[in-house]
C-alpha cells in the first residue's frame, strides 16, 4: 500500500474509527475491510494469516486463515505477577502459540480470530493494561533498559518512559468506544489530537530510554533515544539521539538502516518538552509521499541534522545542553542473579525468541505462571527478548529457582553465549512482511553455528546473532555480528561486521544465499578469528579490523562522546 | 483501494448516457453500485435482449491481467489502463483472480502484467489464472494476440519464471506473441518504460484493424428471441443431442478434481469434485442430481468376508462372491428383514427383540448407526455365501445435487460431499459412495447418470427473487443456482442462507460467495455457525431474525428453496411458519396453507435428504 491511501485512510479514519465497528460484525469474512487493517494497528493489532496453509485454503476455496495479532503497550516491559497471571489466561483462552516477549518489551498474543477479538481486548484492559497506539504510525512502547543492578536509576527512568508513554497517546475515544463499550458522545470522531494532529505521524515512531553501560534497549536504532546519565546513582539527566532506524527495502539503495544522532543533553524536565518536539517536527516535515522513506531518519538526511535540531530547539523553547561523556559495554543482558541496589535480587531468564509456551523445551508457560503466583515483586520484559524477575528478597530467592528449574527455565545456565544473545523476530507463519523464517529457523541455525564455533574452539566466544525474516528488522539485525536478513524461503542476505556495542552497523557480506552457502562463508572467518583475534576483540570488531568487511561510509558509526 | 477514477478507461457511451450515468450513480453506496453493475452485466448477457453481442465487443478491446505481490505489477498495469484508456481505446483492467477464466477463449488482445515471487512461484492473486493457464484444461487461442511483461528480482534462480511460463504457454495454446517479453529487474521502470511505450503502439494498431464494434440493432445472429419467454434454458443446451447413458447403462466419467472443502481444524471432510460428462451427451439443470452406482470400500469387503469365513472367489450364480459384495450389495446400510434374517440365523434373542413393534426407536438407531460388519461382529451366525447374496439388499445408486451450471461450467458436473466416516468398535466405517468418491483420484472413472429433479427448478421468470436455504452440503444445488442466474442475466435477486460449525475451517466455497457479493451475484448472504459462540445457531434461527425481510421478499413473489439434512428441514418448516405467523398475521393453520400454497405454486420447493 502507497503512502497516499495510508494518508487518505488516517485522514478520513474519524481519528481512527473508520468502519471498525461494520467490519468486527461482517461474519462473511474473518478479515475486515482494508482500510480498517491499516487503522486496527493504532489500536494495538495487525490482522494476519498462517501463511503456512494459505495455498491449500485457496484451494479449497476457503479465504486464507485470518487472525489477529494483539500487541500490549507495556512502557519497559514491567509488569506485575497479577496481571502477568491475567495476560497468561488470555493467552490460554483466546490465542495460540503462548505469549510472546517482543523486541520492545510488549506481549504479543497471535491467532486471535475476529469473533474473539472485542472480548479478547476486553480482557488485556482488565489486567490495567491497554494496546493503545502499540502498533501504526505513531509513538510505539517505549524501551527502557532492563537494568536490573541501578536500581533506582530504574525506577526513575522507567517512571519517566511511563510518563511519556502517556503523554504520546493519541487523544481519541475510538479506542474506548470500539473495544471497551464507552458511549459516543458531542465531538466524537473530531477530538482534538494536539500532538499528532490529523494524520497522525508520517510512519511508526519508537523511543527508547538507555542506562549505561548497557545498551539492551539499542539506543541507537530508535528514532528517539534518551541515554541516561548517572550522578551518584541519580539520574542528573539524559543524552538525547535522533534518527536512528533499522528498516530497508530489499533492493532499494534509497532506503537503509541508519544509526541515531547524539544532539545534546536534558534534564529531566525537559524530556516531555524535547520528545514532543521532535515528534511534532516530524510529524510536519516527514515525507508523507513516498512511505518508505517517511521515517525520521530520512528527514534528517534529507534535510539536515542541524536543520532539524534547530527545529526541535525552537519546539522546546530552550536550547539543548552540550551531550556529556557515556560508554557502553555491549547490549545484552546480563543472566542468572544479581543484587541490586536496593538489596533486592534480580533473576533473568533465557527465552529464546522470547516465545513463551509449553514445549519441548520445558513447560515455560506453566512455571512462569507458578513463579506469578508467588513472586512479590515485578516482571521485566528486555528488549532483547528476555525477561527479568524483578525485586525478589533474598530469602525468596530458593523458591523461585525451583520452580525455574522444574520448569526448564534454566537454560540460561548452559546454554552457548550464541544461543543466550541472539535475537529473532517472528517472521512465518503469520507475519505478512516475512519472506523467509526467523523464530522457527533460530534454534536450527543455532545448533549448526555453534557447531562450526566448537570446531574452531570458540563455543565460548560472545557472538550477536540476529535473524529477521525481512529487512525492516523487528529484531534489529542491522546491529548484529552475525545477521541473516530474509530473502526467500530459505534464503538470507549474510550481514556480518556490527560491533556488539549498538554502535556500528554491520555490512552486506553474502547476498540471498542459502543454509550450506552460509555455513560454508563463516567457517574460515571462524578460523581466522580463532586464530587472529585480539584479547577481548569481538567477532564484528575483528572482522573490521582484518578488512573482512568494510564499515559503511555515510552514516555515523562511533558515537562515544 | 478501489483505483482512482481517472484509471477508467472513456466510457463507449453516447454523451448524453455519461450524463445520466453520472447522476445515476452520484451518492450511491457500494452495494448499490455493485447491484447496479450485475443488473447491467445482466442486461447484456441476457440472450437477444441487447444487439451488442459478445463477438464484437471482445474484438475491440483491450483486456490487461495482472498477477502483483507487492503492488508493481497492478501499478505498471493500472498505467497501462490508464493511457490505454486517454486515448479512447476500450480497455478492462483485471486482477489474476478476478478474471472469468471462461472468457479466455473469446479474447482478441490480451496483456499480461506478471511478477514471480520467491522460487519461482506466481504472486497468490494470480495462482489459479497461472494454474488454469498452465493446466490441460486451457483452451486452444488461435485467435488471440497478446504480450507479457514479467517482473522479478535477478538474484533469484528463476528470475522472472512465471512471465516466461506464461508467455511460452500462450504461444503454444496458438496465440500470436505481438512483440517480445519484458523482464523487469528491481528497478521496473527500465524494462516497463519501453515495455508500456510498444504495448500502447501494438494495441493502437490492433484495434483499429479490428472491426469495430456494430452497434445496429440487427438481432440476425442471435439463436433465441427473447421476446416469447425467459426461459432458464440456454441455446447450448436446447441443440444438445439426446444422451445413450442413464440410470441402467452409467456413463464413465473422468474425475477431473477432487479437492477438499474443509479447513485442518475442521472435524469434516467435505469435497468438492469435478467430474467431466464431455463426450457423453449428459445434459442437466440446476437443482438435478448426478447418479453414482458406489462400489464398496476394498477394506470392508475384506472384513465382511474374514468375518463370515467365506470364500471371495466363491461362485454365486456365475459371478464371484467378492464381486457381489464389491459391486451389486448393499454393506454399508443394514435393512430390516436383514437383520430379522440374521437374528433367527444366529439365535439371538435380543437382537429379534429390536425387532418387535414397540422397540422402533431402538431399531431406528440399531439401523441408522450400524453397518453390516458391526452387526457380524457383535451378534455371530453363520451364512453361506449364496444364502448371503440372496439376503442382502442389491446396491442402489446414490444421487447428488450437482453444485454447477453448465452455463458456467460446460460439460462438467461439480458435486460437494461429505466425506462421511467414523469410528466403530471394530474400526473405521465410511459411507460407500461419499468414501468412494472422497478417494477418487484426478483421472478416476465413476459409473454416473443424471437424475432430473423437476421439482426443484429456478423460477422461469428471471426478475423473480429466490431465497436459498443450504447449510452443509446441502448448499450445493445453490452454487449452480447463482452460476446460472449470473449466466442468465437474471435480474432478481439472490438471498442464501447457509449454516455450519465453524466459520474457520467449514465455510464451503467463502472464497466464491465473497466473490458472489461482490460482484452482484449474490444480494444477501446470512449465516449461521453454530460451534462459534456459545449458544448454538442454525439457519432456522436466523430465519426468524430476519423473519420481516423473509415475508417481504415471499410477497414480492420469491421463490423459496431448502436443501440439506431431513431433520433440518423439520426445523426450518417450522421456522417458515413461524415467520408466515409472525409477520403475516396468520395463525398456524393459515401458515400452513400459505406455505402449501407456495409449494403448489412452485415457490417452495425442497431437496432434503
Amino acid at each position: 500500500m502507497g503512502a497516499h491511501s495510508v494518508e487518505d485512510i488516517k485522514q478520513a479514519s474519524g481519528r481512527l474509527r473508520g468502519t471498525l465497528l461494520e467490519s468486527l460484525a461482517n461474519p462473511v469474512t474473518g478479515a475486515l475491510a482494508e482500510a480498517d487493517q491499516v487503522l486496527i494497528k493504532y489500536h494495538g493489532s495487525y490482522q494476519q494469516d498462517d501463511r503456512d496453509i494459505r495455498e491449500e485454503r485457496r484451494v479449497a476455496k476457503l479465504e486464507p486463515d485470518y487472525s489477529f495479532m494483539i500487541r500490549t503497550r507495556t512502557p519497559g516491559g514491567v509488569v506485575t505477577p497479577a496481571q502477568w497471571l491475567g495476560l497468561d489466561a488470555i493467552a490460554t483462552t483466546y490465542a495460540e502459540r503462548g505469549l510472546r516477549i517482543t523486541t520492545r518489551q510488549a506481549f504479543q498474543f497471535h491467532g486471535v480470530i475476529k469473533g474473539q477479538l472485542k472480548a479478547t481486548m476486553q480482557a488485556i484492559n482488565a489486567q490495567l493494561i491497554d494496546t493503545l497506539a502499540a502498533c501504526g504510525d505513531v509513538n510505539r512502547n517505549v524501551a527502557v533498559a532492563a537494568n536490573p543492578l541501578e536500581s533506582r536509576a530504574h525506577a526513575a527512568v522507567y517512571a519517566q518512559a511511563a510518563a511519556l508513554s502517556r503523554h504520546l497517546l493519541p487523544n481519541t475515544r475510538a479506542y474506548y468506544e470500539i473495544w471497551l463499550d464507552e458511549q459516543r458522545v458531542a465531538g466524537s470522531g473530531e477530538e482534538d489530537e494536539p500532538v499528532y494532529g490529523n494524520a497522525y505521524l508520517p510512519r511508526k515512531f519508537k523511543i527508547g530510554f538507555a542506562i549505561p553501560p548497557v545498551n539492551d534497549v539499542d539506543v541507537f536504532a530508535q528514532d528517539l533515544g534518551f541515554i541516561a546519565v548517572l550522578e551518584d546513582g541519580e539520574v542528573v539527566g539524559y543524552n538525547v539521539s535522533i534518527g536512528g532506524g533499522m528498516g530497508a527495502t530489499h533492493g532499494d539503495a534509497e532506503t537503509y538502516p541508519r544509526l541515531a544522532d547524539v544532539i545534546g543533553f536534558v534534564t529531566p524536565d525537559q524530556v516531555t518538552a524535547v520528545a514532543t518536539a521532535v515528534v511534532t517536527a516530524q510529524r510536519d516535515f516527514g515525507n508523507r509521499t513516498v512511505r518508505k522513506r517517511a521515517r525520521l531518519k530520512y528527514t534528517i538526511d534529507d534535510r539536515g541534522l542541524a536543520w532539524f535540531t534547530s527545529q526541535v530547539e525552537g519546539r522546546a523553547g530552550f536550547p539543548l545542553a552540550a551531550a556529556r561523556p557515556f560508554a557502553f559495554e555491549h547490549s545484552g543482558d546480563r543472566f542468572g542473579w544479581v543484587e541490586g541496589h536496593d538489596g533486592r535480587w534480580h533473576l533473568t531468564l533465557r527465552l529464546l525468541s522470547g516465545r513463551i509456551l509449553d514445549g519441548a523445551d520445558g513447560a515455560h508457560l506453566t512455571g512462569l505462571r507458578e513463579i506469578a503466583r508467588v513472586h512479590e515483586g515485578d516482571f521485566r520484559m528486555t528488549p532483547n527478548q528476555n525477561l527479568v524477575i524483578a525485586g525478589v528478597p533474598a530469602a525468596q530467592r530458593a523458591r523461585i529457582d525451583a520452580l525455574v528449574q522444574a520448569h526448564g527455565l534454566d537454560g540460561y545456565r548452559t546454554a552457548s553465549p550464541l544461543r543466550l544473545k541472539s535475537v529473532a523476530c517472528v517472521a512465518l507463519p503469520t507475519c505478512g512482511l516475512a519472506m523467509a523464517e526467523a523464530e522457527r529457523y533460530l534454534p536450527t541455525l543455532t545448533t549448526k553455528v555453534e557447531a562450526l564455533l566448537d570446531a574452531h574452539g570458540l563455543i565460548d566466544a560472545p557472538l550477536l546473532l540476529r535473524i529477521s525474516g525481512c529487512p525492516n528488522g523487528c529484531s534489529r539485525p542491522y546491529l548484529g555480528e552475525i545477521a541473516l536478513v530474509g530473502k526467500a524461503p530459505g534464503r538470507y542476505n549474510l550481514m556480518l561486521g556490527a560491533d556488539h556495542r549498538g554502535q556500528r552497523l554491520n555490512t552486506l557480506y553474502r547476498e540471498n544465499i542459502a543454509e550450506p552457502e552460509l555455513l560454508a562463508a563463516l567457517d574460515p572467518l571462524f578460523a581466522r578469528y580463532a586464530a587472529e583475534r585480539g584479547h577481548d576483540e569481538g567477532f564484528g570488531d575483528f572482522l573490521v579490523r582484518a578488512g573482512v568487511v568494510k564499515p559503511r561510509t555515510g552514516i555515523p558509526l562511533e558515537l562515544q562522546a | 483501494m478501489p483505483p482512482a477514477p481517472a484509471a477508467l478507461p472513456v466510457p463507449p457511451l453516447p454523451g448524453d448516457k455519461v450524463d445520466l450515468l453520472a447522476r445515476l450513480t452520484d451518492g450511491l453506496d457500494a452495494p448499490g453500485l455493485w447491484w447496479l453493475s450485475g443488473y447491467a452485466a445482466g442486461l447484456a448477457a441476457r440472450p437477444g435482449a441487447r444487439p451488442a453481442a459478445a463477438e464484437p465487443q471482445a474484438g475491440a478491446r483491450l483486456t490487461i491481467v495482472f498477477g502483483s505481490q507487492t503492488g508493481n505489477a497492478r501499478r505498471v498495469a493500472e498505467q497501462l489502463a490508464r493511457q490505454a484508456g486517454t486515448e479512447g481505446l476500450a480497455v478492462r483492467l483485471l486482477r489474476a483472480d478476478a478474471y472469468p477464466l471462461p472468457e479466455l477463449k473469446d479474447e482478441r488482445l490480451l496483456y499480461v502484467v506478471i511478477s514471480t515471487q520467491g522460487e519461482g512461484e506466481p504472486p497468490d492473486d494470480a495462482r489459479g489464472f497461472v494454474a488454469h493457464l498452465l493446466g490441460k484444461r486451457a483452451p486452444k487461442l488461435p485467435q488471440l494476440q497478446y504480450a507479457v511483461l514479467g517482473l522479478g528480482d535477478s538474484s533469484y534462480p528463476l528470475f522472472n519464471a512465471t512471465g516466461r511460463e506464461i508467455d511460452e504457454r500462450l504461444a503454444e495454446l496458438g496465440a500470436h506473441r505481438l512483440f517480445a517479453r519484458g523482464e523487469a529487474d528491481v528497478d521496473v521502470e527500465a524494462v516497463a518504460t519501453p515495455w508500456l511505450a510498444q504495448a500502447l503502439e501494438q494495441a493502437r494498431g490492433t484495434l483499429a484493424a479490428a472491426p469495430s464494434a456494430t452497434v445496429t440493432s440487427s438481432t440476425s445472429t442471435v439463436l433465441l428471441s427473447s421476446t416469447t419467454t425467459s426461459a432458464t434454458v440456454t441455446p447450448l443446451r436446447a441443440v444438445a443431442p439426446a444422451s445413450p447413458w442413464s440410470r441402467e447403462t452409467p456413463f464413465a466419467a473422468e474425475v477431473l478434481a477432487n479437492q477438499r472443502l474443509t479447513g485442518r481444524g475442521s472435524r469434516k471432510d467435505v469435497r468438492h469434485l469435478e467430474i467431466a460428462l464431455e463426450g457423453s451427451g449428459l445434459t442437466y439443470q440446476p437443482g438435478d442430481a448426478l447418479g453414482l452406482w458406489p462400489r464398496n470400500p476394498p477394506a470392508l469387503v475384506s472384513a465382511v468376508l474374514a468375518e463370515l469365513s467365506l470364500d471371495a472367489n466363491a461362485d454365486v450364480d456365475g459371478v464371484l462372491l467378492r464381486t457381489w459384495l464389491a459391486e451389486r450389495r448393499e454393506l454399508t446400510k443394514l435393512s430390516r428383514p436383514f437383520l430379522a434374517r440374521h437374528a433367527e440365523r444366529g439365535g439371538h434373542a435380543a437382537l429379534a427383540r429390536a425387532l418387535e413393534p414397540d422397540h422402533a426407536p431402538a431399531l431406528a438407531t440399531l439401523l441408522g448407526t450400524n453397518q453390516l460388519i458391526d452387526l457380524l461382529q457383535a451378534y455371530p451366525a453363520r451364512w453361506s455365501a449364496a444364502d448371503l447374496v440372496a439376503a442382502l439388499r442389491p446396491l442402489a445408486p446414490r444421487l447428488y445435487s450437482i453444485a454447477s451450471s453448465q452455463s458456467v461450467v460446460g460439460t462438467e458436473a461439480h458435486l460437494t460431499v461429505d466425506h462421511v466416516q467414523w469410528e466403530a468398535p471394530g474400526g473405521r466405517r465410511w459411507g460407500a459412495a461419499s468414501h468412494q468418491l472422497a478417494s477418487s483420484d484426478e483421472g478416476a472413472l465413476l459409473p454416473v447418470f443424471i437424475e432430473a429433479n423437476e421439482r426443484f427448478r429456478l423460477p422461469r421468470d428471471g426478475a423473480r427473487d429466490v431465497v436459498m436455504i443450504g447449510p452443509g452440503t446441502g448448499v450445493a444445488p445453490f452454487r449452480g443456482f447463482v452460476q446460472e442466474r449470473a449466466a442468465i442475466g437474471a435480474a432478481g435477486r439472490n438471498w442464501l442462507l447457509f449454516g455450519a460449525p465453524h466459520a474457520r475451517h467449514d465455510f464451503l466455497y467463502q472464497l466464491e460467495w465473497q466473490q458472489a457479493l461482490k460482484s452482484g451475484q449474490l444480494h444477501r448472504l446470512d449465516l449461521a455457525f453454530s460451534r462459534d459462540q456459545a449458544d448454538k445457531v442454525y439457519v432456522q434461527h436466523r430465519l426468524r431474525e430476519h423473519g420481516r425481510a423473509l415475508f417481504d421478499w415471499l410477497e414480492g413473489g420469491a421463490h423459496l428453496y431448502v436443501c440439506g439434512a431431513t431433520a433440518m428441514g423439520r426445523d426450518v418448516e417450522a421456522a417458515l411458519l413461524d415467520v408466515v405467523a409472525t409477520h403475516g398475521g396468520r395463525d398456524e393453520d393459515a401458515a400452513r396453507d400459505y406455505l402449501a400454497r407456495l409449494q403448489q405454486q412452485g415457490r417452495y420447493a425442497r431437496d432434503v435428504y
